[in-house]
């Protein structure tokens, strides 16, 4: 309860808003170095949110009339979401002022961008959810336009607002067919509704597919995937960074508290939606990337591959696919913070690395950084030691525990697939023939290092130590 | 009843007849007045459902912000009318029969049986009837119920705001701002200089 009219300022959600007013006034009051300083005060917010979120075991924010939910798998996420965003802000900070962007504006919207992914991971009526999905998506669409004497970055931030748009008007189509045929927008009570029959009507089952198709979007599922490629080449790569690591780990969280709350009876229906973008996801990310020359375009389909294993584990719909998804998301966001945290200190002849083809010859120049690199590929591609093979292989046992099979298999194939061509990139570093001693350059500030340190800590050390994050996962409930 | 009536087909034919004069004027500036002209009828057909929160946001939303950008919009930009009018017979075929199939459609929808609802077993949702007007039953809902989310569309459109400012607003250098303090504190010690000018030469 509350006996203390202030303590409404320790609920997470309350205090994120507010202190992002806090930095908005900070950066426009301050003259000299606006954007270091917001950015270091975001960060801090943030830590702050973590702590808050951590310790708050009876959150009244979430039983107001049930708009928003309360669970050990809402926490987690909205914890990973929020450890993602301040290390994209910490890592994307020298890379900012290198390129001369010094709004800062920047760390603000990245505040409440995150601010609108704790409303949509902890949503528990169709009215928030779709609110938290446009709080989190408009500062996106401004974030990816942010540098704007550059045309791309002018075409990715429309092509996102464009397409994000028509996705959320699918969305709310959807919802309001929901809500007609039900009569009600709290996930519970939709959920009490349909426990009366056996199977969905026409209307509801449209209803669903409309919700899925705008969630597949945020999520970047297959065949919904046309914006991701080019919005990730288009926006600076900093920002790249933060499409790539934070808002994907929200959107996974959303479809799961989806599927798994009001519609949890209805198993058939949706699985089948979810079986199919799990699939040509997989497939898709894993082929498409193979042809790419450019570094943000590759991983923009391997993000698209890793979001099609994660949601095998919702196809699987146990308590080990919860526990599956959540360590994958571990271990996405972990190994994306370490590839982008190298890849925002790279430079080539002074520009920042964009072609794959740069990397040639980098084992002699810096063997440190393009052992990083590999120790991150074969990650990525699912490799034992790392925790990248973690995530694939519980994801995979949720699968044959619920006789998914096929799907396994299909799983395991693309996978082998993907290994293609994240081996590519260390066989151009380690053995074409290329001059880069000089031309290649790693320079990496203190506080990134600290980040790409811990992430590659955690990602050769998992395997010492797993039990930790398996436990706490295993623990998790909807 | 009658006057109901007749308000209705008032307003309603009106709204028809200044939604076809929108794209028959030749004066693009007129057929956005008629658009104008047409969402007031609209919304006077809404009062007469009862709906009157409805009609004002309408009024509000649609004349106030949309069709005053047109406007703008029409008037600022150079934008040559009549080659946007050419094709008009051209098209006209397609756009009829493109007419004929809803016609038929709305035909259909009327002359079906409606008791023949696949969805009959389900009682339909009936809207309650409150003596409350539903300005004031939306503000007890919106301020109370859904407080959270009002606040968080209140941030919704901040991002909005901070956005559009970031990717608009340019610093231009060489500007010459008025600086008033500047100008005020200026006293006869400051603004005056004293030189001893040399014969024969300049400053």
């Amino acid at each position: 309860m509350l006996n203390n009219i202030y303590n409404i300022f320790f609920i997470p959600e309350i205090f994120l808003a507010c202190s992002s007013f806090v930095c908005l006034l900070f950066g426009l009051f301050l003259k000299k170095n606006a954007f270091r300083q917001t950015s270091n005060l975001a960060v801090f917010v943030l830590l702050l949110t973590i702590l808050l979120v951590y310790y708050d075991s009876e959150s009244n924010f979430a039983n107001y009339k049930s708009l928003f939910s309360h669970s050990s798998f809402i926490n987690f996420f909205k914890i990973l979401a929020l450890l993602g965003s301040i290390a994209s802000i910490i890592i994307s900070k020298d890379y900012f002022l290198g390129i001369k962007l010094k709004n800062f504006e920047i760390p603000v919207l990245f505040l409440f961008s995150t601010l609108g992914m704790m409303l949509m991971i902890a949503s528990n009526n169709l009215m928030s959810m779709y609110l938290a999905i446009e709080l989190q998506s408009l500062s996106l669409y401004v974030a990816a336009a942010i540098k704007r004497d550059s045309i791309s970055s002018a075409e990715s931030g429309v092509k996102y607002f464009i397409l994000g748009a028509l996705s959320s008007g699918i969305l709310l189509y959807g919802f309001s067919l929901i809500y007609g045929f039900t009569g009600s927008m709290n996930f519970n009570e939709i959920s009490f509704y349909l426990s009366k029959y056996d199977n969905l009507n026409l209307g509801l089952i449209f209803g669903l597919v409309f919700v899925m198709v705008g969630l597949a979007f945020k999520v970047s599922a297959v065949p919904f995937h046309m914006w991701t490629p080019d919005v990730y080449e288009g926006a600076p790569n900093s920002i790249t960074g933060f499409f790539a690591i934070v808002p994907k780990i929200a959107a996974v969280a959303l479809i799961y508290r989806f599927c798994l709350v009001p519609f949890e009876n209805f198993y058939l229906e949706w699985s089948q939606i979810i079986l199919f973008l799990s699939i040509a996801s997989m497939f898709l990310g894993a082929i498409a990337a193979i042809a790419q020359s450019n570094i943000k375009r590759l991983l923009a389909y391997s993000s698209i591959g890793h979001i099609g294993y994660i949601l095998i584990a919702l196809v699987a719909a146990n308590d080990d696919g919860i526990k599956a998804a959540s360590i994958y998301m571990f271990s996405y966001m972990i190994m994306n913070v370490a590839i982008f945290a190298i890849l925002l200190s790279l430079k080539v002849k002074n520009e920042y690395l964009i072609n794959i083809s740069d990397l040639k010859g980098l084992s002699k120049s810096n063997p440190i950084v393009s052992l990083s690199i590999s120790i991150i590929m074969l990650s990525m591609a699912g490799i034992p030691p790392f925790i990248g093979f973690f995530g694939k292989f519980y994801v995979f046992i949720a699968a044959i525990e619920q006789e998914l099979y096929v799907l396994s298999v299909l799983g395991v194939l693309a996978s082998v697939i993907s290994a293609f061509y994240y081996l590519r990139i260390i066989k151009i570093m380690y053995f074409d023939e290329g001059k880069s001693e000089g031309i290649i350059n790693f320079q990496i500030s203190f506080q990134s290092k600290i980040i790409l340190f811990l992430s590659l800590f955690l990602i050769i050390c998992f395997i010492f130590y797993p039990s930790l994050l398996i436990n706490i996962s295993a623990s998790l409930t909807i | 009843m009658v006057l109901y009536s007749l308000t209705f087909y008032l307003f309603s034919s009106v709204a028809v007849l200044s939604a076809l004069m929108v794209i028959s004027a030749k004066n693009p500036v007129h057929s956005v007045l008629f658009l104008i002209l047409s969402f007031v009828n609209a919304s006077g057909l809404f009062v007469l459902l009862g709906a009157e929160f409805l009609a004002m946001i309408l009024v509000v939303v649609y004349v106030g912000a949309v069709a005053v950008l047109f406007l703008f919009v029409v008037m600022m930009l150079d934008i040559n009318f009549v080659k946007l009018r050419e094709g008009f017979l051209q098209y006209l075929p397609f756009g009829a029969l493109l007419g004929i199939v809803l016609v038929i459609e709305l035909g259909i929808l009327f002359l079906t049986d409606r008791s023949s609802n696949i969805y009959n077993n389900q009682t339909p949702l009936q809207p309650i009837v409150n003596e409350v007007e539903n300005t004031k039953m939306i503000g007890q809902i919106l301020y109370t119920e859904y407080f959270y989310l009002f606040q968080i569309c209140g941030i919704i459109l901040l991002v909005a705001m901070i956005g559009s400012i970031t990717l608009t607003l340019r610093d231009k250098g060489g500007v010459k701002r008025q600086n008033i303090d500047s100008q005020n504190t200026v006293d006869a010690s400051t603004a005056i200089e004293k030189k001893k000018v040399k014969i024969g030469e300049g400053i």
